[in-house]
């Protein structure tokens, strides 16, 4: 075990992958010289050379179309993305391409593809850095998600994203590239839990909290003020939002039989969306209230000082608490 | 005519920074250009301190841009340093109701068209994203996504020709947005329809840490011509052939010849962003090469040179420089952040049910906060 950061840990993982197979190559902007400009892919350009750690052109589409070609060719690049918000001009290239090569090819061409994203907010940042695209790629067939929220998997998830032979888009929350956790760097990630599993982050017998991402840590904060009320909540953190481990998600609802959902990303038609249609599809007779969900607004992210009301924080969590098991809450009296 | 039938077609890879058309040399000594030097005719000594005093506030700043977010007062700052003669040239060349579409480093830019204090600082703040009306000053909110604009600036265009009227386009846009395929798609809608805009490439040598020539293998301005585009690459450093060039380019456009594109070789000599180490990608002996190239300095050689650079001046231009500066200062430390129901605002143009609940939904529970406070 050492204890890494979690850009650490992942810095490991595409190391520990480039070592492992020849094959494996980084690309993106500013990810040689400068490490990235999150430093994730720090001295790996020293370590591999620029002919496997790639400063490209500036340009997204550019960069995701040129790693279809080197996939056809038999390698597994690793993309990064800058930031989430760059990841819409190379949107054509991933939902069209990367998603359905496979597919057109009757399965004689595979894209070993790994796009890591920096995404989401709460940090502070400028107009296009905090953005929560992650439905729009759950939305495309084809494409395995994953959004990580500690060192220990986002170590292991990237090994088997790399190894996977389907396209992954990688979600690292930027608020947490710094937080810090053990990492057994030995664990073969073939016998770590595969990347498509959710984790009990915390057991609990009231409600459910289905969560992903840095969400995850203001679940398990919640959590804990509500043990203070006397409420046991369970914290499911997804890890996978592509395909979603409905095992486990329903395995909680059946037991809590209350539901809160929560995600940063905007409400419509998001990732919440389609786990209360999903869980209750599944749960219905088992759900003692309507699931709620906890999101961000329906609105482009705001600036950095108004940020807070948009990212959910525990005391909005714990209304939503409130609602599935019918306490006081802020919606209390109102017709919905 | 061209090169296309020459067995080499490659050229110096772009980093030839003296081949370019220039007004004034590094020293601030006069340069004679056959083609340039008709467009700055009417350039006396009082506009050449005008443009001075121009560049010295830009720098000023620029410079509490960086002492702002070093004192926490800002999220983030992206310096011009090094650039001035690039936006203040090409900006002052262009018509009141002409219309620029400048990048997030482009403050010089937002400055020439009449940026008040505050549209410096509260962007980078973060307390709204964009602080001026874009029709007001004629200038497009500062682009983050690299390139995005030039596609903006080609439609802003065809929307003049179909008007009749005789406005120019300007599409800002650095060595590293050349490779976008926007860029690359705005110059062939351009070409194409023959749209009144002028592209200026600020070629400050790096994107981030990547210089040019991750970017191009054959300087820049020699891309537009196989757009179909004529093109110029302009010492960037000289702001008197900035504002020859830009307004040979604006002319030409403006008397529906089609687009034009500049390069214009500059260095920028700080950090990308406040948040950037450059130490990790360049040399320190190339920033030294480069601040001997200042164009402030040289400016001031020429005005010296000329006798137009006495006591009065500097004082009146350093006077001017500090009120600007504290104006700025003002602007950020006494910002208001808006209320937070303000975050729904203008989402939409018209009432939207969607929104309206969410706002509704929200405002209830701040107040859930308020009764239980007062409880
Ligand atoms: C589409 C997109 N990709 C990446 C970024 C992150 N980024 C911001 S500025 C920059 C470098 C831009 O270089 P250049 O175009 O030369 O302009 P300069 O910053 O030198 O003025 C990068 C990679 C972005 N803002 N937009």
């Amino acid at each position: 075990m050492v204890q890494l950061t979690m850009a650490k840990a992942i810095n490991e993982g595409l190391r520990r992958a480039m070592a492992d197979d020849p094959k494996v190559l980084v690309m993106g902007e500013d990810i040689g010289k400068l490490g990235g400009v999150f430093r994730v892919t720090d001295r790996l350009q020293e370590e591999f050379g620029a002919q496997r750690v790639i400063d490209t052109p500036l340009a997204e589409s550019g960069i995701v179309g040129t790693a279809v070609g080197l996939a056809l060719r038999g390698f597994r690049p690793v993309v990064e993305i800058q930031f989430d918000g760059f990841v819409y001009p190379a949107f054509d290239q991933i939902v069209c391409q990367v998603a359905k090569l496979h597919y057109r090819t009757r399965g004689n061409v595979r894209m070993p593809l790994t796009i890591r994203i920096p995404w989401a907010g709460g940090v502070g940042a400028a107009e296009h850095h905090s953005e929560s695209p992650e439905a729009y790629f759950v939305h495309t067939s084809g494409l395995r998600v994953v959004a990580v929220s500690n060192p220990q998997d986002a170590y292991l998830m990237l090994r088997q994203a790399i190894a996977s032979d389907d396209p992954v888009v990688y979600f690292e929350p930027k608020r947490l590239y710094h937080a810090k956790g053990d990492v057994d760097l030995d664990v073969d990630p073939a016998d770590a839990p595969p990347m498509g599993l959710a984790r009990v982050a915390r057991e609990g017998t009231d409600a459910t909290v289905l969560t992903y991402g840095a969400q995850v840590i203001t679940a398990l904060d919640a959590a804990l003020a509500a043990e203070e009320d006397g409420i046991s909540l369970e914290v499911i953190d997804l890890r996978s939002l592509s395909p979603l481990d409905h095992r486990t998600i329903g395995a909680s609802v059946r037991k809590t039989g209350r539901v809160v959902i929560t995600h940063e990303a905007a409400r419509e038609a998001g990732v919440g969306a389609e786990l209360v249609a999903s869980v209750t599809e599944r749960c219905f007779h088992y759900l003692e209230s309507p699931p709620v969900r906890v999101t961000g607004h329906d609105i482009p992210y705001p600036p950095a000082k108004l940020e807070k009301h948009h990212v959910p924080d525990l005391d909005r969590i714990l209304d939503a608490v409130d609602r599935v098991l019918d306490r006081p809450n802020s919606l209390t009296g109102v017709e919905l | 005519m061209t090169t296309v039938h020459t067995l080499n077609p490659t050229a110096d890879p772009a980093t030839d920074v003296d081949d370019v058309a220039r007004l004034l040399s590094p020293g601030g000594e006069r340069v004679a250009d056959p083609d340039l030097q008709e467009w700055i005719a009417d350039v006396d000594t009082a506009a050449i301190r005008r443009l001075y005093r121009d560049m010295v506030l830009l720098r000023r700043i620029d410079d509490e841009g960086v002492a702002l977010q070093r004192q926490g007062q800002l999220g983030l700052w992206p310096p011009c340093r090094g650039q001035e003669a690039t936006q203040i040239g090409t900006a002052r060349a262009l018509r009141a109701d002409d219309f620029a579409f400048p990048s997030y480093r482009e403050t010089g830019v937002v400055f020439a068209r009449g940026g008040k204090p505050s549209d410096y600082v509260l962007a980078w703040r973060g307390e709204g994203h964009s602080t001026y009306d874009p029709y007001e000053l004629h200038t497009a909110t500062q682009q983050i996504i690299i390139g995005a604009q030039s596609l903006h600036a080609v439609g802003y265009a065809m929307g003049v020709q179909r008007d009749g009227g005789d406005q120019v386009a300007a599409a800002y846009f650095g060595d590293g947005a050349t490779s976008q395929g926007d860029v690359n798609e705005a110059m062939v809608f351009a070409a194409s329809f023959g749209a009144p805009v002028v592209f200026v490439c600020t070629n400050n040598q790096w994107a981030i840490s990547e210089p040019v020539s991750v970017q191009a293998r054959f300087p820049i301005a020699g891309r537009a011509p196989g757009f179909g585009i004529p093109s110029m690459r302009v010492d960037g450093n000289d702001v008197l052939a900035c504002l020859a060039a830009m307004r040979w380019a604006t002319d030409h456009a403006r008397r529906g010849r089609g687009p034009v594109f500049l390069e214009a070789v500059t260095y920028r000599m700080g950090p990308h962003t406040t948040s950037d180490d450059p130490t990790r990608y360049r040399d320190k002996e190339e920033v030294e090469i480069w601040r001997r190239r200042d164009p402030i300095d040289r400016v001031e050689a020429l005005l010296r040179a000329e006798g137009a650079f006495d006591d009065a001046f500097v004082a009146g231009v350093g006077a001017d420089a500090d009120a600007l500066a504290a104006a700025v200062r003002e602007a950020a430390m006494g910002a208001v952040t808006r209320p937070a129901l303000s975050i729904f605002d203008d989402v939409y143009a018209e009432p939207h049910t969607g929104i309206d609940e969410q706002r509704a939904a929200y405002a209830a529970y701040l107040d859930g906060f308020a009764t239980a406070q007062g409880a």
